[in-house]
């Protein structure tokens, strides 16, 4: 494994080491159809990123979609009996168009998925493969948690509802503080609660720094009941020895049409986005009819090209300059070099194209070796 | 020892006085203020490397990440709408967004209303708030001339005074949003620069009080 995973690009590195971690914790790979009927993305459009999909006629004459995302599918297969979990992963590609860029994009998409019966477990255990996930692509990662129940039940106290409300987590997620306070003063907000949440798009940092902060704006039973959970999911990370990664970050507020509880998102050191997100997503079962809860992430390879990784410092190992020989000598000679591990390119005569070696070896050199032994 | 913290500033006026509260607030890097065509300056004592790029592409350095924060006019913002945080006001650079149109235009709800801006995006938002169909004219400058020449029937445009306004004999018809120079932050560094980036805020916040008393 360690000789094929020197070849690999970062993505594909990630891909392969992840898929075993995955599969280490019960989780099956699922895989699916490269497109679905547009219906399934024209009903759920508010839990897609973006709307722009590729469409096209199927043979029977239906409107047919790429993919522009994963979990719809799960979701839609999903047996979900609401009593047990289904924990599947998935490597596929989706085609979106990214923000401010002219065209589609064909983006590689690592994921994962539990749904189910989701307790306290079940979301400790996808948040750690999500820094284990992490951890793969750099030891130099930090993984953010939000709970989206904390800031719906502030905003709820606060009275801000419609459209000051999508106002308000813009600006909390831009950590926007006069922006927050000005929607406050629209919406008439209690003073304190109001400084509340201007404070919110202050408070990042780790466990043991940002949750006091957080319980002191802590207002009523259910912004408890977020912050308990975070506790809870805190401590099963612990013990799954990936807490030091994890900060406290309420900027993060996802989407609020899809995501219903805890939100995470991920950032390694040297990429300038998000590599990857995820949450709890009951909404969508809901949608579906289907009992229980979801939580899942996924990580977009694509951000992983733009991580510097060793570049190799030669094409092949050998060059073998073959000539005019024969087939069968040409054979023996790269099998004889392949044995002893090295890469080999057997050419007719020296190339032009850019190709380098690190040596260029005359077949004639090996066949009269082979003679002498 | 901390990482070099890489500050985008607008080129000009506003750059100037970004500057100038960097300054205030303990960054200095003299050498900005030399007369060079050089681009970038760097401090290393105080651990911090300016550079000076076009205003509007301030957010895109760095929503990219290649400037770790930066400060741009919140027009820029509205415009763009860049995936980074918006830390502080600045309290400089202030105009507002504004739609103006000649003095004797009287509008008619009835037909198409002919917008010419720079910023097509704030335009759409604001008339599309307003419900009101229009077909937007996107000029790279001298927009005060489009209705002047009848090309548009409004504009939509930054208004710092307002004479340029007054001599083309054009008025503000409504005010779209007031503007000012933010703080921006990329928001990968703002996680693996966290106490260096705190301490920038903390530091021109605190500047800022000094002069407010």
């Amino acid at each position: 494994m360690q000789e094929t995973v020197r070849y690999f690009s970062n993505s594909e590195r990630v891909s392969a080491v992840c898929r075993e971690i995955y599969s280490g914790y019960g989780y099956k790979q699922y895989k699916m159809s490269r497109f679905e009927e547009y219906d399934l993305y024209a009903a759920n459009r508010d839990f897609l990123i973006d709307e722009n999909i590729i469409t096209f006629t199927g043979s029977d004459g239906k409107l047919m979609a790429l993919k522009p995302d994963v979990t719809l599918s799960i979701v839609k297969n999903a047996a979900a009996t609401g009593r047990e979990q289904e924990k599947v992963f998935y490597l596929e590609n989706v085609y979106r168009k990214p923000k401010n860029t002219s065209d589609f994009k064909e983006i590689m998409q690592l994921g994962l998925e539990c749904i189910g019966d989701i307790g306290l477990y079940q979301m400790g255990e996808v948040i750690s493969l999500a820094a284990q996930s992490l951890s793969v692509i750099d030891k130099d990662y930090i993984l953010d948690i939000s709970h989206m129940g904390f800031i719906s039940a502030l905003a709820d106290l606060a009275g801000i509802s419609g459209g000051a409300r999508d106002e308000l987590i813009r600006f909390i997620s831009g950590r926007n503080a006069a922006g927050v306070r000005a929607v406050c003063s629209g919406c008439g907000t209690p003073a304190a609660l109001a400084e509340g949440l201007v404070e919110l798009t202050g408070v990042y940092g780790s466990y043991e720094s940002a949750m006091p902060q957080l319980r002191a704006f802590s207002a009523n039973g259910a912004t408890e009941a977020a912050l308990d959970e975070i506790a809870g999911i805190y401590e099963i990370l612990e013990v799954m020895g990936c807490a030091r990664h994890i900060n406290l970050d309420f900027s993060h507020t996802g989407d609020m049409n899809y995501y219903n509880g805890v939100t995470f998102c991920g950032y390694i050191k040297g990429i300038p986005f998000a590599v990857l997100s995820g949450g709890r997503y009951d909404k969508l079962l809901r949608m579906f009819g289907k009992p229980g809860g979801a939580v899942g992430f996924a990580i977009y390879l694509d951000q992983l090209d733009s991580l510097s990784q060793p570049r190799r410092e030669y094409d092949v190992d050998v060059l073998l300059v073959c000539g005019e020989r024969d087939g069968v000598s040409v054979a023996r000679a790269v099998q004889k070099l392949r044995l002893k591990g090295r890469s080999v390119l057997a050419v007719s005569r020296l190339p032009e194209n850019g190709t380098s070696w690190r040596e260029a070896v005359n077949i004639e050199d090996i066949i009269s070796e082979d003679k002498t032994n | 020892m901390n990482s070099i913290l890489s500050i985008a500033l607008p080129k000009g006026r506003l750059g100037e006085c970004a500057y100038k509260i960097f300054e205030d607030a303990g960054y200095s890097c003299p050498e900005i203020l030399s007369d060079t065509r050089k681009l970038v300056f760097e401090d290393s004592g105080h651990r911090v490397r300016y550079f000076l790029v076009k205003p509007s592409d301030v957010a895109i350095y760095t929503e990219r990440g290649v400037a770790d924060i930066g400060v741009v006019g919140r027009d820029i913002l509205l415009e763009y709408s860049p995936d980074v945080y918006e830390l502080l006001d600045l309290g400089i650079g202030k105009c507002r967004m504004a739609a103006a149109a000649k003095r004797d235009f009287e509008e008619d709800g009835t037909r198409t209303l002919r917008v010419a801006t720079k910023f097509p995006n704030i335009a759409k938002n604001y008339y599309l708030s307003q419900g009101r169909d229009i077909d937007i004219i996107k000029l790279n400058g001298s927009i005060e001339l489009a209705p002047l020449l009848g090309l548009a029937d409004v504009i939509v445009d930054i208004v710092e005074t307002g004479t340029t306004l007054r001599e083309n004999d054009l008025e503000v018809r409504s005010v779209i949003a007031n503007i000012s120079a933010m703080l921006i932050a990329n928001k990968a560094s703002y996680r693996f620069k966290n106490p260096q980036i705190n301490e920038i805020v903390r530091r021109i916040s605190a500047c800022r009080e000094d002069k407010n008393d």
